[in-house]
């Protein structure tokens, strides 16, 4: 029920995201949806695409450290408490949240989140308990081609 | 003179005053008077372990001192030899006529300790005392003192040597600069003594309150401890309308002493009857000749506690090729520190071995030990910034993992170097590999 995402280290110096996006975008793979944390000195890009292998190669092969973590999605109604039903399921069972990112998808009324826990079956027990849908990278990435 | 150009209309006129006569001696009897006092120094630290297995190492005794060409005989002392005689090896007199002790400063693991006896601080304030008169000092005269006590020799080093003249001390020492400035407006010293950094930190104060030039009674001040530029003096004479002097010196010699400038500003002036200082290059160790620049090796000829022989400072600068000055001395006369022979670099006062970084860098799991090291002056206050790689298997998505490192990084450089440095993550294997020297440390301050 996991999916693979990519991490990748940015330096913080201008045209470092670009580089990335523009070398992902050369060999054909599309970005899902990512985020980007930075700060002064430095980022770490978090990409979802579906053949991630092919792009922890690529990067790779640029010289880029990458590092692929198992996060979990899930889809929520695109409307006002949609993620607050989620986050609560999360403060009952007592799972901290590493970090999450959501986005929106064309002509649908959902949106999905993207979740890192430390401890991610913990997590995907919890909201499968709550009756709140967990979503596979088969459904992630099928519904997008 | 100089202070014609000083946008000023205070008097910043002084008597032409010598404090010592020593300072005026005819070459012939000042190369005499060396000789007879290296032939004491060396014979004063034979008695001490550490140089008899080094003079018998290099085949050599004080008879076969007999022309100061000689020196050349004499084995060098580094600054590891003193390390490894941590922490009183090298003193040549009993424990109980030590009066005082300081410390070498930054450097940390184990400092160096330098002791001086009752005689060695009344000879090292006689030595600031030359400089200070040289500088305008005069016995009626009040001294603000804006350099850190403690160890460190700028602070008591010039202390004494201010009271020594008869001129009184406002014992300030560094810090809240708003405070320095009050004591320079209410207490009206007409000199200040502290780092040139830290002058020109309490000049933009002076600015920054509106204060003008004449409205400030400073008339001079006195700095050093630190590499500095003809450009800061000339920003720290016309911010405060003062004249500022350059002076040389380090613990392993006293202290601050070794030489300063005069009325001139044109070169320090070296108190050769109590030092024999040699500029050499630094990699055959031959003699350079006056005004190219070379290594200075510097041998205490006076020094009870310690006479330190030919210790190799790494400062970087050159004999002037000129004659006696206008103002009556006939001292040789050195150039400001142009650079370092070793990689070794000062930051905000501190000396910071690039090797310290590594050191550091080994400390924390995660680090590479590849790093470049960057200093600055973006303002008046330099900057270290370290370029640190990240082992790819120590990268994490989660920031709070990677602030860690980052935290553990920097706790690590301040731990070991005692400076605070801003630090630049960057990516694995991006920093140059150096295959013979490496190039460590790029200093983008403007030092002429």
């Amino acid at each position: 029920m996991k999916i693979k995402q990519v991490s990748v280290f940015l330096e913080n110096k201008p045209g470092r995201l670009y580089e990335v996006c523009k070398h992902l975008a050369d060999a054909d793979i599309n970005l899902v949806t990512l985020s980007l944390a930075d700060t002064e000195q430095f980022g770490i890009l978090r990409l979802i695409v579906e053949d991630w292998e092919k792009a922890k190669q690529l990067m790779e092969a640029d010289g880029r450290v990458v590092k692929i973590v198992d996060v979990v999605a899930t889809e929520i109604k695109d409307e006002p408490g949609g993620l607050a039903r989620v986050l609560k399921v999360f403060d009952e069972a007592n799972v901290n949240v590493e970090y999450m990112y959501a986005f929106t998808r064309k002509m649908e009324d959902s949106a999905i989140l993207i979740l890192r826990f430390d401890n991610p079956d913990f997590a995907i027990e919890a909201l499968q308990k709550a009756g709140i849908r967990v979503i596979s990278s088969e459904e992630l990435f099928k519904n997008l081609r | 003179m100089h202070y014609a150009l000083i946008p000023t209309m205070k008097d910043l006129s002084f008597p032409p005053r010598i404090w010592n006569p020593a300072e005026c001696m005819d070459r012939e009897a000042l190369n005499a008077l060396q000789l007879y006092r290296l032939k004491e120094a060396v014979a004063r630290m034979s008695i001490v372990p550490m140089y008899q297995k080094k003079f018998k190492e290099a085949g050599v005794s004080v008879e076969d001192i007999k022309t100061l060409d000689d020196i050349r005989r004499l084995p060098f002392t580094t600054k590891q030899d003193l390390r490894e005689g941590y922490p009183l090896d090298y003193i040549a007199v009993h424990r109980s006529e030590i009066a005082r002790i300081h410390g070498s400063s930054g450097t940390t693991g184990k400092p160096t300790f330098m002791a001086y006896t009752q005689e060695d601080l009344r000879t090292w304030a006689d030595l600031c005392s030359r400089f200070l008169v040289a500088g305008g000092l005069q016995p009626h005269h009040l001294v603000q003192i804006s350099f850190g006590y403690g160890m460190f020799t700028g602070g008591f080093g010039l202390h004494y040597g201010v009271e020594n003249v008869g001129a009184a001390v406002i014992p300030l020492a560094a810090g809240n600069t708003p405070r320095q400035v009050m004591s320079l407006m209410d207490l009206k010293p007409e000199t200040l003594i502290c780092t040139p950094s830290y002058a020109t930190v309490i000049a933009e104060e002076v600015q920054r309150q509106g204060i003008t030039p004449d409205e400030l009674p400073l008339k001079y001040a006195h700095v050093g401890s630190e590499p500095w530029t003809e450009d800061m003096r000339h920003r720290i004479q016309d911010a405060m309308g003062i004249m500022v002097f350059d002076n040389w010196g380090l613990s392993e010699a006293f202290g601050p002493g070794v030489s300063g400038e005069c009325v001139y500003q044109h070169g320090m002036h070296i108190q050769e009857d109590r030092f024999i200082v040699e500029c050499l290059d630094p990699d055959t160790l031959e003699p350079v000749k006056p005004g190219e620049l070379g290594e200075l090796v510097i041998t205490s000829l006076s020094r009870k506690a310690m006479s330190i022989i030919r210790y190799r400072t790494r400062d970087l600068a050159y004999i002037l090729d000129e004659g006696p000055c206008k103002c009556g001395r006939t001292t040789k006369r050195m150039s400001r520190i142009k650079g370092r022979s070793d990689d070794m670099f000062i930051i905000r006062g501190v000396n910071v071995f690039p090797t310290q970084i590594e050191e550091a860098l080994l400390r924390v799991k995660g680090t590479a030990p590849h790093y470049v090291i960057e200093i600055d002056r973006p303002g008046a206050m330099d900057e270290m910034t370290v370029n640190v790689e990240i082992l790819p298997e120590y990268f994490s998505d989660k920031m709070s993992d990677m602030k860690e490192i980052s935290q553990k990084i920097g706790d690590a450089i301040k731990s070991v170097t005692g400076v605070r440095a801003k630090l630049n993550l960057v990516q694995y294997a991006t920093l140059e590999r150096f295959l013979g020297k490496a190039k460590r440390v790029i200093d983008k301050r403007k030092l002429g």
